[in-house]
This record gives structure tokens, sequence and C-alpha cells, in this order.
């Protein structure tokens, strides 16, 4: 075993820069390669991308291999694929990170099944530990820590005997911070040679939809559950929001009712949001729900029944009417001067 | 034009719809309590093969799913709905499989079928939501991929247009054949059974087959499954070193329960007095503005 290979991450952009969940992932790239002593790199792959990439140097990185080829301007499984297998098989990282987007979750199952090494998929957590297998110890493994399950298990997965081990991550999971004493990454251009067979899905048309919210960004989010769905209540849930300058959430049931849209789905197939305030109405709070949203500053629940399972995560929990609740608060939030 | 095409469908415990029932009194969740279901996004990948032979009947579609003997019910349903044979993958040698041994076992069993067009599979399956198995197969068959499908488009003899969800919107790409979907749950609503086909085949066997059988002919589509066939390691020529736990690369080192988390938790009157009071120590905190 090659035991000081790097922390890779495949970098994806949206309009040229590198995304937020690409950034976060080089951050905790370089938090476990300073773990381990080794380098963090980043691998970019596309045609024309203008970002400098030795930028990357602030949040940690220390190289950036970069692949330009006019065929690699939109994402495709196949090429991808071949290029990112390439780089791994030459560079021999011990860790490679994808972020758990539409195109970290097709490529890296690929390249893993090409390398038949580890992949986890959308961890919460990643960590440099220990594992004892009976009598054999390896040292220095990446703990892969995921919920599991519809989110009713954690799980923590290890790949020790395959290289390298290989995560997602889901985006706004992972913090982006910039380091001050870092220099610029050093940028390393890469050729490949790829043919017309290595193309085999040809991409017609890219409609990009306006996301008219992002809850991610959300510092104070008014959820609603299926207990406050009826048009009043929802009403109410949306005065709320508007008043104290938040966002709109909405659990699994609501939005698969198609009462709100599935960009607010809050949870662990909607968003993982972690806003300063998070006000629950009328949810009962499913482990899949608590999963997106435990991780907000302060939470109130208001639910009609006492024994909602969200007031177990509640910091402030208020038993009653949805919309009786959201008036009282409307009122007192008004009435603050 | 007749496409041949293979549905990969899995039997999961229903993890989306955890009652009270489902819980042990220690807050976590008791597994054996819960139903077991027909993966909903294979459904709807089941559902998009089952139109593409509506519009070529000469189509032959296979059900696979990799299981216990107990998975041949979530087979015995695609037959319900129309699929022309199933297949069901089950062997002791493949227990504990991650996503790379379950692959390998499927693209073993694939190739055991001969030339395949189309592989149609959910995105994901809601116990692991890992989304990995189908480009994974599609790797060792050296096949394109087409992850998080919501619409098959158009589809000829040369071609298949799609179109695919992703953060930003749809992408709408093409491909030749052959080529593995994955397919989300906005795609289609899936039809229900048939009765008629219910009656067919609700007593449906398994066929056994614990051997590569070089006689083995495809059954002439058309005609109807008579039995569901069983195939186990030998039958589908699998590396055993491939399979099952010592074919998975990932090995799970420690599973814990998530178990309710009491934080420290305050109780708000539903008055107005009480609620001005919480709103007031929120502005004071600098939590609300």
């Amino acid at each position: 075993m090659h035991e000081r290979g790097n922390v890779m991450v495949f970098l994806e952009h949206r309009n040229g820069e590198p995304a937020d969940v690409s950034l976060e992932l080089v951050c905790k790239a370089r938090e476990l390669a300073s773990t381990l002593k080794v380098g963090a790199e980043a691998v970019a792959i596309g045609s024309g991308n203008a970002y400098d990439h030795e930028a990357l140097g602030r949040f940690g990185c220390n190289r950036v291999f970069a692949v330009e080829h006019p065929g690699l301007a939109q994402f495709t499984s196949v090429p991808y694929a071949k290029v990112l297998t390439q780089l791994i098989t030459e560079y021999e990282p011990q860790i490679v990170l994808f972020g758990a987007t539409t195109t970290g979750r097709d490529l890296a199952p690929r390249v893993a099944s090409e390398l038949q090494c580890g992949l986890t998929a959308d961890c919460t957590d990643l960590q440099i530990g220990e594992h004892k297998v009976k009598r054999q110890v390896y040292e220095n493994v990446l703990l892969q820590i995921r919920p599991a399950f519809g989110g009713n298990i954690v799980a923590t997965i290890v790949s020790p005997e395959s290289r390298p081990s290989m995560a997602t991550v889901r985006e706004g999971v992972m913090s982006k911070q910039i380091l001050d004493v870092w220099g610029p990454a050093q940028l390393i251009e890469k050729q490949v040679s790829l043919s017309e067979v290595d193309f085999p899905t040809q991409v017609l048309e890219v409609v990009h939809k306006e996301k008219s919210v992002d809850l991610k960004k959300a510092k104070i989010i008014v959820s609603a559950g299926i207990g406050a769905a009826d048009p009043q209540a929802l009403e109410a849930v949306y005065e709320l929001a508007k008043t104290l300058g938040g966002d709109v959430g909405a659990s699994r049931p609501v939005v698969d009712a198609g009462i709100v849209p599935k960009e607010h789905q809050v949870g662990q197939t909607g968003t993982t949001v972690r806003p300063n305030l998070y006000i629950a109405c009328g949810i009962s709070g499913q482990i899949q729900h608590r999963a997106g949203m435990m991780e907000s500053k302060r939470i109130i629940a208001i639910n009609s029944d006492p024994q909602a399972p969200i007031f177990d995560i509640a910091h402030y929990g208020i038993v009653g009417d949805v919309k009786q609740v959201i008036a009282h608060m409307i009122k007192a939030y008004k009435d603050k001067d | 034009m007749a496409f041949r095409i293979v549905v990969f469908v899995k039997q999961v415990p229903d993890t989306q719809n955890i009652t009270g029932q489902a819980m042990k009194e220690d807050g976590t969740v008791n597994r054996d309590a819960l139903p077991a279901i027909f993966n909903p996004e294979d459904a709807n990948a089941l559902e998009e093969a089952l139109r593409v032979k509506e519009i070529f009947p000469d189509t032959m579609i296979t059900a696979m799913s990799m299981g216990p003997p107990k998975a041949s019910d979530v087979l015995k349903d695609c037959l319900y709905r129309g699929v022309d044979q199933a297949v069901l993958i089950s062997d002791r040698a493949f227990a504990g499989a991650d996503t790379l041994a379950t692959s390998y076992a499927l693209a073993c069993a694939v190739r055991r079928l001969g030339p395949v067009d189309l592989i149609l599979c959910g995105r994901q399956a809601i116990d692991g939501d890992t989304a990995q198995v189908g480009p994974q197969v599609a790797q060792k068959l050296g096949m394109n991929q087409i992850t998080s499908v919501c619409d098959i488009r158009e589809i000829n003899e040369d071609w298949i247009t799609v179109v695919r969800g992703i953060e930003t919107g749809f992408e709408t790409v093409r491909s030749a054949f052959p080529v593995l979907l994955t397919v989300t749950s906005a795609a289609n609503d899936p039809r229900p059974p048939k009765a008629t086909l219910v009656m067919a085949y609700k007593n449906i066997l398994c066929h056994i087959e614990d051997a590569y059988d070089e006689s083995y002919i495809e059954p002439a589509c058309g005609l109807g499954a008579e039995h569901i066939l069983q195939w186990n390691l030998a039958s589908i020529q699998a590396d055993p070193d491939r399979c099952g736990l010592s074919g998975s690369a990932t090995k799970v080192k420690k599973i814990e329960n998530v178990v309710l988390t009491a934080t420290e938790s305050k109780r708000i009157e539903n008055t107005y007095q009480s609620v001005s009071g919480l709103i007031h120590e929120l502005i004071h905190e600098h939590i609300l503005g």
C-alpha cells in the first residue's frame, strides 16, 4: 500500500465558478490532508472555464489538475469517468471526494467500479481513524459516516483494502472557510486523448430554471408540515416568514401532496438547512425531516399534539393551534418596539 | 423494432413511512416491523419499460432482482404489470454485498441473458439511497449511462432521447444503444397490476437453476413466463471472491441507531404574553432582527 497519497476533490463548476459544494470539499480535504500530513488537490475538468484555479489555494488546496477539452464542456458520464480514472491511476490519491450532486452521484460510482474501490454516498462526516479487524490494524483510514435506512441509523463505513477511498458529500454539510496563510495553488494542465467513441451521450439542450428559494442560505426558516397544510394555516406560515424576513420550508408529505414546491423541502431527501432560527409548524418530526434541520441554532416547534417527536429536538415547544400561535408571534414581533 | 430491455427491481423495507408501531421503546426503529415493498423508483423504471413495449410490442422485458427468495414478490409484481420474464438472483454467497459486489453479480446475470439494448432501474433504493448500482453495472458492461431520467422523449431504432433532472434545471440528452437509464419518481405514475395477469401469475413458482446451463434458451417473447427463473452464483458464472461480503470494498465499521436526542427544551404557553416573551428573548439574542 502507498501510504502517502494525497486527498483529491473532483471540482464541479456552475457558471464558470467552482460550485459551493466543491469549495466545501476542498476545505474538508485540507483538514483531512493535514491530519494525514499529505497534500490536498483538485481536478477541474471542462472547457473554457475562466476561473483562476490558483485561487483555490485560499481554501488550502495545494495543486489543481486542469483538463481542457471541447467535448468536456458539459458533463457526460463516460468521458468524465475516463479522464478522472486516468488521473487517479497516475497520481494515486488515497482519498477522492465528490459533491453528492447529480453529477457527483453519476460519476463517482462509475469511477469506483472501474477502479474496484469503495465508495460511500452522502457522507455527513469524514474523519481519519483506525480500523481493526481481528488482529489486523489499519491506520489512517477514512471513516465515512452516513445516515442509512431512511436516516434511522448512522453507519461508519470504511474501505481499508481498496484504494482510493471515495465518498460523496451533500452541499451544505461541510463548511467553507478561507485560510489567509495559503498561497496560490499550483496549476497543472493535463492533456487527454479522447476519441469519438468516448462521447456516447450527446447533450441537446440544457434548461436552467431560476431557483425561487435557496434554503441553504436562509437565516430564518418557517416550515409547514401536514398540521399546517390547510389553506389558512399555510397562509399564516407564509405571513410569519414574510414578517420575520425568512423563507418558507416544508416537510416531505406537504411537498409530496403538491401543496408546496419541491425546492422548499427540508430533510434528508430535500435540503439540509442550518438557519439561525427554524420554526416547525405542524411538523411531527419524522427522522428524515429532523436529519435536515437538527443543526439549526434555535428551533421552535408548534404542534397541537404534545407527543409529537419534534418537541424532543426543539429548544422551544409550543403546544397549540398553529394559526393561533403564529398570530401571537406576528403580533408580538410587530409590537417589539 | 423490438428492444431487449432489462429492468432492475429491489425489494426494500419501507423506510419512508415509519409508524409508531415500528419504533422501539428506546427510540430506535424496529426494522422487522417495517413492511417490505417494491422500491418506489424501480416502479417508475418498470413503467417506462412497459411504455416502450406499448410502442414496440415485440419488445422483450426481463425484470431482474437480487435478493433472498422472498424478493420473488417484487418479480411477481412485475409479471402482474406485463413483463415477459422474471429472474431472481439469489445465493448465500451474495449476502452482505455492497454496491460494488451487487453490481458485479447483476452484470454477470445480464451477460447471461445475452445482448441487451436498454437497462432501466430506479435512481436509488430507499433503504440505502446510494444511487450507485446503476452506474456501476453500466461500467461493468461497458455501457453508456444516463442518470436521474425524468422523461423518455423519443425512442427509435437508432437512439433514445431523454430528459434528466439536474440541480439547476433539466438536460435533454441523446444516446445510442445499449444504454442504462436510472429513472426518478418524476417520470411517471406507475400503472396498477392487471387483473388477468394477477390471475395468471399469482401461483407462479421459482425454477431454481444451480449450474450454468449451455442449453439455456431465451424464452420466446409473448408466450408468457412459466416460472420465475432463479439463478445462483454458479448459474451466472460469478467469481465468488467478487460477490457478497468478500467482494465488497466497503465494510460497515459501526452502526448507531439514531435516538431522539432531547435538547434542553422549554415549553412556552400558547398565550400572547408567553409568545411575546419568547420573541423578545430571540431579538435580544440577535436570532431575530
